[in-house]
């Protein structure tokens, strides 16, 4: 319950100095190229891409640790979750078989194994963006930038207020749960799910009316600030663009181009080295 | 300026609602049958933002949550059911004049409507959009994608009948007195 989430740091990288929004381009275009592509090379090319951009970032790996390993235990409960749904999937897709083990239905193909593989790398190479994005990125500074892209500063304004406000309600939800469990309200996996479904029931109750309570607050704190009375408006985080973050916008389009362009040149999203 | 303040909640809803899915990320009850499924405390209450505040707040919630929580929990964002969380936020939001929350009539035939379109809604997100996107964008297995998301239409069906609905009345119900006192005005 209490995993570490990742946070902004502040550091004194070229990645950090970039505007939010030239990183969420750079991620963007980058998770589509991932979750298009399942070219091999391209995959590969990425997460050794990733990996050097993740050590220019200087993230440090107690930043990124915990949630790393979850991932990772996410990645294996997936990836055998295929081979026991469907353990002939690679052969249907490089339509090859090649044997390696064992018989029937669960046979060992090395189709499957490649297919699984790029699986693999798939998830390998958007985690890193995300580190990256999220742990370099300032909040104040995004919700400025999405403004500065055309996006309607209100849109803005709910990504900042939501960014804002994920500590405080984190804050709340565990003084909810300590009080409740204070009260004697069995909060652990220990309980029978009928009893763990009543003990959350506690929680949310109270934590949602103290939210809508929130909004009603803040709404009417803006209103009577007049916002939303002009079209504009100037934010005190916003940082012009500048050469740097043109030259990253131009080169993660360009390589997103490219990349599929190569994907999809032999008319199958898949690299098959099986013919 | 009525028009107006409803837009100023709409932006403070969306972003407080996000917040809020966001930290419910992890309330989870896990089902042990299929990886990756779980019965979701977040779903039930993006259903009850949705009829509160609408198909806006819905859409932003679900996507903006969904994103963000997986991105800050998971370090990874899975697009294939990012997309269905938005869909169902503005599915059910589509019809919040039929809930009449806010006016404090969330009664029983207000619950009948709200329980159809969330079950009608999941199943459109969750058994169509979900796996679909799925075998779309990582080309997995397609009877295990429809698993997973029967799966989680089941669950989420369950969680918002029981949990979003009691939600929407409870919050109804304290609807009722602040309507009835700015009447008075």
């Amino acid at each position: 319950m209490e995993r570490k989430l990742l946070t902004y740091e502040e550091k004194d990288t070229w990645i950090d100095k970039l505007c939010g929004v030239t990183k969420l381009v750079f991620f963007l275009c980058w998770s589509v190229t991932s979750m298009m592509t399942y070219d091999t090379r391209i995959l590969v090319l990425m997460l050794v891409l990733s990996l050097i951009i993740f050590k220019i970032s200087r993230t440090r790996w107690d930043q990124v640790g915990s949630v790393f390993k979850f991932i990772l235990l996410f990645l294996i409960i997936n990836l055998l979750a295929i081979y026991l749904f469907s353990p002939a999937e690679g052969v249907k897709i490089y339509g090859t078989e090649t044997v390696l083990a064992g018989s029937g239905r669960y046979a060992l193909r090395a189709e499957q194994l490649f297919y699984e593989f790029n699986i693999m790398l798939k998830y390998f190479t958007v985690v890193p963006s995300i580190f990256i994005f999220i742990v370099t990125t300032n909040p104040s500074e995004f919700a400025a930038s999405m403004n500065r892209v055309g996006i309607s500063y209100k849109a803005g304004y709910s990504v900042a207020i939501a960014l804002r406000y994920i500590p405080d309600i984190q804050a709340d939800f565990r003084k909810i749960r300590n009080a409740q469990m204070a009260r004697g309200i069995e909060m652990s996996k220990k309980g029978k799910l009928v009893d763990r479904i009543k003990s959350t029931t506690a929680i949310i109750f109270p934590l949602v009316f103290s939210s809508m309570g929130r909004i009603e607050t803040i709404s009417t704190a803006m209103e009577l600030r007049s916002f939303g009375k002009h079209r504009k408006r100037t934010w005190y985080m916003a940082r012009p663009l500048k050469r740097n973050d043109y030259l990253v916008i131009a080169v993660s389009v360009l390589f997103m181009i490219v990349a599929l362009t190569i994907t999809y040149m032999d008319g199958s999203r898949f690299y098959n080295p099986f013919v | 300026m009525k028009n107006n303040k409803f837009t100023i909640q709409q932006v403070v809803a969306a972003g407080i609602g996000t917040a809020l899915f966001v930290v419910l990320t992890e309330t989870q009850i896990p089902v042990v049958i299929v990886p990756n499924t779980a019965l979701q405390v977040r779903a039930a209450l993006l259903a009850f933002l949705s009829a509160v505040y609408g198909p806006v707040v819905g859409g932003i919630v679900g996507l903006l949550g969904h994103a963000l929580g997986d991105a800050f929990f998971y370090g990874s964002v899975w697009w294939s059911w990012v997309v269905p969380d938005a869909v169902f936020g503005i599915l059910v939001g589509l019809f919040v004049k039929q809930y009449k929350i806010r006016e404090g009539g969330f009664g029983g035939k207000e619950i009948a409507i709200f329980n159809v379109i969330q079950i009608v809604a999941n199943a459109i997100a969750w058994v169509l959009c979900a796996p679909v996107l799925d075998i779309l964008i990582y080309a997995e297995p397609s009877n295990k994608v429809f698993g997973q998301g029967a799966v989680a239409f089941i669950c989420n069906a369950i969680m918002i009948a029981v949990l979003g609905t009691l939600l929407c009345f409870a919050y109804s119900k304290i609807m009722t007195k602040t309507s009835s006192l700015q009447k008075e005005e």
